[in-house]
């Protein structure tokens, strides 16, 4: 068996357990509410609460009922909602997925791009005013959380400015995601452009990169030929965390703004403690993270000559 | 005129105030070949980045390089990078770091007449390939898609010596070019270099702290000292009457194989001290399915002050199985006996009585003190631990009294490892191993990482100690002049196995082994009329993970015969030495 | 060039860094001040005065931060923030700390098959969004400040438990301790005297990196709502009630905002050059 083929089972083979856990976690969670939590509230209307007897075969132990989620699970069937009556988690997700997962794509394309320019751009120009003003802007990104951020563009570009549309509903149009998107990428182009500015620094002082140097190649030959491959693999390690971080984010961010996503979902939940539909979010967000996770360690292998080929 | 003038180079950093470079002048011709030699922070390095233009940005370069009428001294960048890689080109001291891990050996070539706009892509790949096989890899077509990974140390360095020469250079600047290789390997080296330079009439820098090393490559030579140029000249000239003393020192240092040992014989009533009987060990290897086998069942003994050598190159197994005598790593199997008595197997089982026998001595000084603990708390922990309720006075004698007889003042009780240069800092780590007056000490490589005069003092510091105490050594070495002066016994490794154990006059003189006669060979003499062995040893040590059948040497043994490749010699007695080679009986190898 | 100086310990260099000197210094500043705000104010945290809502920041009446929605001094209120939130920090780094240096020294001592899959489990659990399992457990449990703590300290040992390892495996194949061994030292004597003391300067360091990760959390939580509860408050709840008025009252916002900002990068300056001092590799040199 080849190095890499070797390398992607053990990867898939990791991934699953990890998958298996995380969902169970979340589920037992759920279940070790105090009281337990489909039984307690005696509130609920009677429909709905038949529903969930039936949905989740309460007079069953907790095995079985896990065993059913999962078999649920697996078709798509998320449960019924706790608060949100005549809808199922799933269809409530599936109405505001879509909207997260293309803001949190343009938000992290956005970080990519601007972050490893940023970082490149820093480390080439190591010790100049570029280089600091770079890692002080980076600075500025990590430090600053997110819902500080957001609610201070509003306030600047919207209420004062009146430049950009303060919330997604009642406007329309590219302008009302100039604001989510720029909130949600900030902070990873500060990670991004930091960590490149680090890889690439280190690789620029690497022998090798001195080698090409003396063999009178140019800085762009360089950076293009020598220096972005082994420089820009810390950040594909980086690219989970990335991904959990950004879809956090977005929880913010959508509940700032406004934005009908699966965050507003999952905090308007959580506030509600519509235990279905936080159930659900979680376990989708972590089957999402670590589904994208599985493929940065799958090109992570395949970029990596010592892994590749031995 | 000169291909290379150098006028009153100075390079200075800010941190520091004495300048890296000193008003240095020299020059080549074409064709010409000038090594560049002296010790650990002399200048020679920072010389040949000067030459390039490869300093870091904060260095301060003054004077004058010139190159074929052309100022490089503060040429605009464009300029620089014209002249690098087709006009001087430089060969970097450890291959693993110099070679891109990330491209194949086929394109970190290519790219070189491509940048030059030399040729196009496809003529480029000819190039490269021929390049491969002129540097003697004639697997060519195979290496060109290889990683470096892939590679061993050699082949990693003909291939960046093929980068050097494929922009065919005037000048080729070669920065400590084989100190990162095994002796047969750094022959080999040494000798593809000569004759690529014969072949091509390309002059040569040839930066080296080895004076044997220059000997056979350079006709002329260049001493440095502290950023300064002590003399300069032809280099026999020089070898055999130095004008400066500065040279005559370096010269001294400079150990010779041929040379007479300086260790007086051992009188041949010495009881044996310590006994170890089919040693094996063998280990798992991360993402290896089999075991690797370090080493192979190895008996040895040692005897009352007697100082016996492990020598072997890389991958010998010489450190594994000191470290499996010292309790350090659980042997597979093997028995240790230390002055009649048996030693369990590691060290925890070992009581404290037996632990204190065996001390150590390592490579790198620095990094075997605690940088947290101060010299006086290093010294006397192991006091602490075998004679514990010592009081403080006579702990604190007792520590000044070690630190005296390896060299070191008193005021150096207090200092911390990193307040220490190499050789204080080796001073103080074998104050720490002497200080429980152990049987047995083992020096793992311990004047290695010393420059010339340093070693030859922690030599001296080791061999009083032996004269004065009765003090058993096992030196493990690969440096076969160190071993030479400071041994009576001489075991030589290969590939886990011992290939041969014998006396040092009969080693040095007669050896028994193949093997052995062509470790000896490889050996660069500080001599300018000794030449080098003609035909230096091929190939390198295989891997441990895949060792060849019957004598693992037979590969590249020009000696070897049917038998060699299918049986592994035992060791038998042959006229005094033990050896293992089902030819040495028939074989006259001596000098 | 001067290469011995990285191994220098740590504490004889702090003078060398300037952003070390200037955080650790308003680091100070602020913490002094909210420990002692609460005595010296003349006005209670949670003390309402509905005729004095929104007032803008003055002298007048010390509200030097002006006052919110229900009146309450935000000044008083702020510092009250502070001190939750670097509480809530402090001691949920403390249990990263702990979680991550037993468990990363663990793995790195054993070594073998059992530190590789250790690792692997730190590996898998790196990329996993924690926070919404946070937020899960705070549904379904009551909010109390302990579960935060824990919560917080359980999301951030990743880092310190790979720095921990990494770090032990290399000073466990230093040769120091092999003469430690064979100096006849115990392996609780090893691990005391010549593991643990150079392991203090890296733990040191990522504890400082740890803590602008913990406040992040917790005032993401409290921002949400989920975290510490009314009348207690934290930075991150403040500036969630900011966002309600900022329209017409940007003070309500911006201050809480602003000091959370400086606490973040005090820390972060202060990581950042603890780590340039002991990890020559990373520094701008």
């Amino acid at each position: 068996m080849t190095s890499l083929s070797r390398y992607t089972l053990n990867r898939i083979a990791g991934a699953i357990p990890t998958l298996f856990v995380v969902i169970a976690a979340a589920f037992f969670i759920v279940h070790a509410a105090p009281g337990g939590p489909f039984d307690e509230e005696r509130r609920l209307p009677p429909d709905i609460e038949r529903n969930i007897e039936r949905a989740y075969h309460l007079d069953e132990t907790t095995a079985e009922q896990f065993w059913h989620y999962l078999r649920g699970l697996a078709s798509g069937d998320l449960g019924p909602s706790y608060r949100y009556r005549d809808y199922t988690v799933g269809e409530l997700i599936a109405g505001a997925l879509p909207l997260s997962l293309w803001l949190g794509a343009m938000a992290m394309l956005l970080a990519l791009i601007v972050g490893v320019g940023a970082g490149t751009l820093a480390a080439l120009r190591h010790n100049t005013f570029i280089d600091r003003a770079v890692s002080a802007v980076a600075m500025v990104g990590i430090s600053v959380p997110i819902f500080v951020l957001a609610p201070l563009m509003v306030l600047i570009f919207a209420v004062f400015l009146n430049w950009l549309p303060a919330s997604w509903t009642g406007t329309a149009g590219p302008l009302r995601l100039v604001m989510p998107v720029i909130a949600l990428a900030l902070p990873q182009i500060a990670y991004i452009a930091r960590l490149t500015r680090a890889s690439m620094i280190q690789v620029l002082g690497s022998d090798f990169v001195r080698t090409a140097r003396a063999q009178g190649l140019s800085t762009v030959t360089i950076v293009r030929v020598h220096a972005l491959k082994p420089a820009m693999l810390p950040l594909l390690s980086y690219m989970g965390p990335a991904i959990a971080s950004v879809l956090t984010g977005s929880v913010v961010v959508e509940s700032v703004f406004g934005i009908p996503g699966i965050g507003q979902f999952f905090v308007r939940g959580a506030l509600n403690r519509d235990y279905t539909l936080v159930l659900g979010i979680t376990i989708l967000v972590a089957v999402l993270v670590i589904t994208l996770n599985l493929l940065v360690d799958l090109l992570y292998g395949f970029l990596d000559p010592r892994i590749r080929r031995r | 005129m000169n291909l290379l003038q150098v006028d009153e180079l100075t390079i200075r950093y800010a941190a520091s105030k004495e300048p890296a470079v000193d008003r240095l002048s020299f020059s080549i011709e074409a064709g010409d070949s000038l090594g560049v030699v002296g010790e650990s922070g002399a200048g020679k390095t920072q010389t040949a980045l000067a030459l390039m233009g490869l300093l870091p940005a904060h260095a301060e370069v003054s004077g004058s390089i010139r190159f074929a009428g052309t100022e490089l001294a503060g040429a605009p960048p464009g300029l620089l990078r014209q002249i690098r890689g087709t006009r001087i080109a430089m060969v970097f001291q450890d291959p693993q770091a110099a070679l891109n891990p990330y491209l194949t050996i086929g394109d970190q070539l290519r790219q070189i007449p491509q940048a030059h706009r030399l040729c196009g892509k496809a003529e480029a790949k000819e190039r490269a390939l021929a390049m491969l096989n002129t540097v003697g890899l004639a697997d060519q077509h195979r290496i060109y898609h290889a990683y470096p990974h892939q590679l061993s140390g050699g082949m990693r360095q003909r291939a960046l010596i093929g980068a050097a020469l494929i922009g065919e250079p005037d000048l080729i600047v070669a920065d400590e070019p084989t100190t990162s290789l095994d002796v047969t390997v750094q022959a080999q080296i040494l000798r593809l270099l000569r004759e690529l330079r014969d072949a091509s009439n390309t002059a040569m820098l040839l930066i080296t702290h080895d004076l044997g090393v220059i000997a056979g490559n350079c006709e002329r030579v260049l001493v440095m000292d502290r950023g300064r140029m002590i003399e300069c000249g032809m280099t026999r000239a020089i070898y055999r009457s130095p004008t400066s003393p500065r040279t005559a020192t370096l010269l001294a240092a400079a150990l010779r194989i041929k040379s007479k040992p300086l260790i007086a014989p051992l009188p041949p009533d010495r009881a044996t001290v310590l006994q170890v009987s089919g040693m094996s060990v063998s280990f798992d290897k991360y993402g290896e399915e089999q075991r690797m086998n370090a080493v192979l069942p190895v008996s040895l003994s040692l005897r009352e002050g007697e100082t016996l050598a492990i020598v072997g190159e890389s991958g010998s197994g010489k450190t594994t199985l000191a470290r499996a005598i010292l309790g350090l790593l659980p042997p597979d199997s093997g028995t240790v006996t230390l002055a009649g008595k048996r030693l369990s197997p590691t060290l925890p089982e070992r009581t404290r009585a037996e632990r204190r026998q065996l001390q150590m001595v390592f490579q790198d000084p620095q990094s075997s003190l605690n940088p947290a603990m101060r010299v006086f708390d290093i010294v006397s922990e192991p006091l602490l631990v075998h004679e514990p309720g010592k009081e403080k006075a006579a702990l604190r004698a007792a520590v000044h009294d070690m630190l005296q007889r390896v060299g070191l003042s008193r005021a150096f009780i207090d200092r911390f490892p990193h307040e220490l240069s190499g050789g204080q800092a080796q001073r103080v780590a074998i104050s720490r191993a002497l200080i429980v007056q152990p049987r047995v000490l083992v020096c793992d490589e311990a004047v290695a990482a010393l420059d010339g005069s340093v070693r030859q003092e922690i030599l001296d510091v080791l061999r009083a100690e032996q004269q004065n105490t009765g003090l058993s050594l096992l030196f493990i070495s690969h440096d076969l002049a160190v071993v030479r002066q400071i041994s009576h016994r001489v075991l030589v490794m290969y590939l886990g196995r011992v290939f041969e154990l014998g006396d040092n006059e009969t080693f040095f003189r007669r050896p028994r082994h193949p093997y052995s006669k062509a470790l000896l060979n490889a050996v660069p003499l500080p001599d300018p009329d000794s030449t080098f062995a003609d035909q230096p040893l091929r190939g390198e040590v295989a891997s441990l993970l895949s060792p060849p059948k019957g004598c693992p040497f037979h590969p590249r043994c020009d000696l070897s015969i049917a038998r060699c490749q299918d049986a592994v010699p035992e060791i038998e007695n042959i006229g005094g030495t033990r050896v293992a080679c089902h030819r040495a009986a028939e074989l006259d190898l001596s000098y | 060039m001067n290469a011995p100086s990285a191994s220098q310990p740590l504490w004889q260099r702090l003078g060398e860094s300037r952003p070390v000197k200037i955080s650790l210094l308003l680091l100070f500043l602020i913490l002094t001040l909210s420990l002692a705000g609460p005595y010296v104010s003349p006005h209670h945290f949670a003390a309402t005065d509905f005729d004095g809502r929104f007032i803008r920041p003055t002298v007048d009446g010390f509200h030097f931060f002006g006052t919110d929605d229900l009146g309450r001094d935000l000044f008083t209120r702020t510092l009250l923030g502070v001190r939750v939130t670097l509480l809530v920090a402090v001691v949920a780094s403390l249990v990263s700390l702990g979680i991550g240096v037993l468990y990363g020294a663990t793995a790195g001592l054993i070594g073998g098959k059992v530190d590789a899959l250790m690792m692997r489990a730190v590996d898998a659990l790196y990329a996993l969004p924690f926070v919404f399992f946070v937020i899960l457990l705070m549904t379904v449990f009551e909010r109390n400040f302990w579960l935060i703590f824990i919560a917080i300290g359980a999301i951030n040992w990743l880092d310190m438990a790979r720095i921990v390892r990494g770090e032990t495996i290399s000073l466990k194949h230093r040769a120091f301790v092999d003469a430690a061994r064979l100096s006849g030292l115990s392996a609780a004597r090893i691990l005391w005297r010549h593991i643990t003391p150079n392991l203090l300067g890296v733990v040191l360091v990522y504890v400082t990196l740890t803590i602008p990760q913990a406040i992040l959390v917790e005032s993401f939580l409290s921002f949400l709502g989920l975290g510490v509860q009314e009348p207690q408050t934290s930075l991150g709840a403040l500036v969630n009630n900011g966002v309600g008025y900022m329209e017409h009252a940007p003070w309500v916002l911006i201050v809480p905002a602003a000091v959370l900002a400086v606490i973040l990068f005090c820390f972060n300056f202060l990581g950042d050059g603890l780590r340039d001092l002991t990890d020559p590799k990373n520094s701008a040199q």
